[in-house]
């Protein structure tokens, strides 16, 4: 049990420097910094400009459908990294294990192709 | 690593699933008109095929691992296997008639079926604690998308997104379970934590991981207290998904649960057992006092199904052969009588407009004696009225939790099935003595007949040769304690 505590004591003082620093740079700017709060500094804006439209503004759900579909070909690749670099090591069974997975995303691809999932119009 | 032939043959049902579901996703989506009658046929002929072969495969041994140790298959996942097949299969083809009224017919339910049920037969196989998460996460998403098939219907969706979050917060507990019970014993093969916990004390925190692992798997089979989503899903999803949910997912779900705790944690039975007790008198209590006050008929087969799911799990409280022989059994003749009754469900129709209303079936008795006499048959068993088959499901669950001293767990049973009696005699009661409504559609199609007459004979004759089914059961549960 000491053993294990005994590897994580970096993360434990990495983790103190990590609260005292933000909590410097905070508390400095407050003391340090002169502050006259009058409405238009405190009034939000946009690149200097009053804000122009609600910030909750409607997305087009098709911006949701292309970023889903985008993700999972996305972690494809995340996959494929580290089966490209070990290829050498995992031999044929690894290869064509990736490729079923290749396959049956390409499955996936084509239903979704054919749907018109990928057509914005 | 490699794989040898012999470890395929072994997963041959789900390889064969799998492969199938996708030639059939690739299928429908390039077949212009008739794609969702054409994949729904082919859904159930693969499916007819995968039963036999997840009945023919069979280990030498009586019981062998795949995939270096993550899949299993002996009697006991056999017997699950069948059962969850013949679920699907029964609920996939009643739903063909409703789902063309409600001109929701398209290819994808039956590629989702397919892809659903291959995550149940992993779940069945699971022998790791990632192979568990795999299977029931592929189960999982198929679900969610099933309920809100109905996607232009307010209430489907919102039955979808509903099971889809608090799914997602279950499988957020299992999860945490299952990363507690790695970090205490260090593995998550489910033989290699049973060797682990039968030489050493459990620390309290592997307890802890055990709590949110069963908490994660009492939310699938849908046991109180964490059964909320079931009322709202149930009536909310089509209610073809709803009789499809009702029957197989629970069946996949109770035995993995039985897996889990007779497996890797048979050595820490007093821990879990507790649990087990208080889900089984929570759901058979709530099952019953809940339903009484419900008009829709869809909701109470809901509460319904979560009093169904208390009684089962007497027999996983028992923790015995004799009590996990009594839940095999108890799930057989649930499947039966849940599917006999959601048959008729999916049959009330009045001019073409599907109903749900308990009113709805007020006098149904004169308009079609048949479907009520069905019905009344199918409430009968579910009350528990002998000789009919849910009376011997209940026997043999009771029977087993007396026999093992759990006098009070099967005490509350009891007593709970005669409240649960209410409110099954009412609709029973509505049908033969309230002044009719209007007369529900004719004819109810030949597929529906056929599965009606069907879960009727085996329920109204099942004590004439209960043999073959308590046998398998009792065979089924003796492969858990060998």
């Amino acid at each position: 049990m000491d053993a294990l505590l005994h590897e994580y004591f970096p993360i434990l003082i990495f983790l103190g420097i990590a609260v005292a620093i933000s909590v410097i740079a905070v508390a400095a700017s407050w003391i340090v910094a002169s502050q006259h709060p009058d409405r238009e500094k405190d009034s939000p804006y946009e690149c200097g400009f009053e804000a122009f439209g609600d910030a909750r503004g409607k997305f087009d759900v098709r911006f949701y459908l292309v970023s889903i579909l985008f993700i999972i070909f996305d972690l494809e690749v995340a996959f494929l990294f580290p089966w490209a670099v070990s290829l050498g090591k995992i031999g044929l069974f690894g290869f064509w294990s990736m490729m079923l997975f290749l396959g049956v995303l390409t499955i996936g691809f084509i239903y979704e192709w054919r749907k018109g999932a990928l057509e914005w119009e | 690593m490699s794989l040898a032939m012999s470890d395929l043959t072994l997963a041959l049902p789900e390889l064969f699933l799998a492969g199938a579901a996708m030639l059939l996703l690739m299928l429908g989506v390039f077949r212009k008109e008739d794609s969702a009658r054409v994949v729904l046929v082919l859904a159930l002929l693969v499916l007819t095929v995968t039963l036999v072969l997840a009945y023919g495969v069979t280990p030498k041994t009586g019981r062998a691992t795949s995939f270096g140790g993550l899949f299993l298959v002996d009697d006991f996942t056999r017997f699950a296997k069948v059962l969850v097949l013949v679920a699907t299969a029964f609920t996939l083809a009643i739903s063909r008639t409703w789902m063309e009224k409600e001109e929701i017919a398209r290819f994808e339910y039956p590629v989702l079926v397919l892809f659903a049920t291959l995550g149940m037969l992993m779940m069945i196989s699971a022998n790791d604690l990632m192979a568990l998460y795999l299977g029931l996460e592929t189960q999982s998403l198929a679900l969610y998308v099933m309920a809100a098939y109905h996607r232009d219907n307010a209430r489907s969706t919102e039955s979808g997104l509903k099971y889809f979050v608090l799914g997602a917060l279950a499988s957020g507990l299992l999860l945490y379970g299952a990363s507690l019970v790695y970090g205490f014993v260090g593995a998550t093969n489910f033989e290699t934590i049973a060797k682990a916990l039968a030489s050493h004390h459990a620390p309290q925190g592997l307890i802890i991981g055990l709590a949110f692992l069963v908490a994660g798997l009492a939310f699938k089979v849908a046991a109180v207290p964490f059964h909320m989503w079931t009322p709202d899903v149930y009536e909310g999803a089509p209610t073809p998904v709803t009789a499809f949910f009702a029957i197989g997912p629970k069946i996949a779900a109770f035995a993995l649960l039985v897996r889990v705790l007779t497996g890797p944690f048979g050595p820490m039975v007093e821990a879990w057992q507790q649990l087990v007790v208080f889900l089984a008198a929570a759901s058979m209590i709530v099952g019953a006092f809940a339903a009484i006050g419900q008009t829709n008929i869809k909701r109470l087969m809901a509460y319904s199904s979560i009093g169904h799911a208390g009684y089962a799990l007497v027999g996983l409280a028992v923790g015995n052969r004799e009590g996990i022989s009594g839940l095999l059994l108890y799930l057989a003749i649930y499947l039966a009588m849940n599917l006999g009754t959601f048959g008729i469900i999916l049959a009330m129709r009045v001019k073409g407009r599907a109903v749900e209303g308990i009113s709805d079936l007020a006098g149904l008795a004169r308009t079609s004696p048949m479907m009520a006499l069905m019905l009344a048959v199918f409430m009968f068993s579910m009350a528990g009225i002998p000789p009919l088959a849910g009376f011997f499901g209940k026997l043999y669950v009771f029977l087993a939790a007396v026999n093992a001293g759990h006098i009070i767990l099967a005490l509350i049973g009891v007593l709970s099935s005669a409240v649960a009696a209410y409110y099954y005699l009412r609709i029973v009661k509505v049908m033969y003595f309230d002044e009719p409504a209007e007369a529900l559609d004719r004819p109810i199609g030949p597929t529906l007949a056929v599965v009606l007459a069907g879960s009727l004979v085996f329920i109204v004759f099942f004590f004439l040769v209960p043999s073959p089914l308590v046998g398998g059961a009792e065979h089924a549960a003796s492969v858990l304690f060998h």
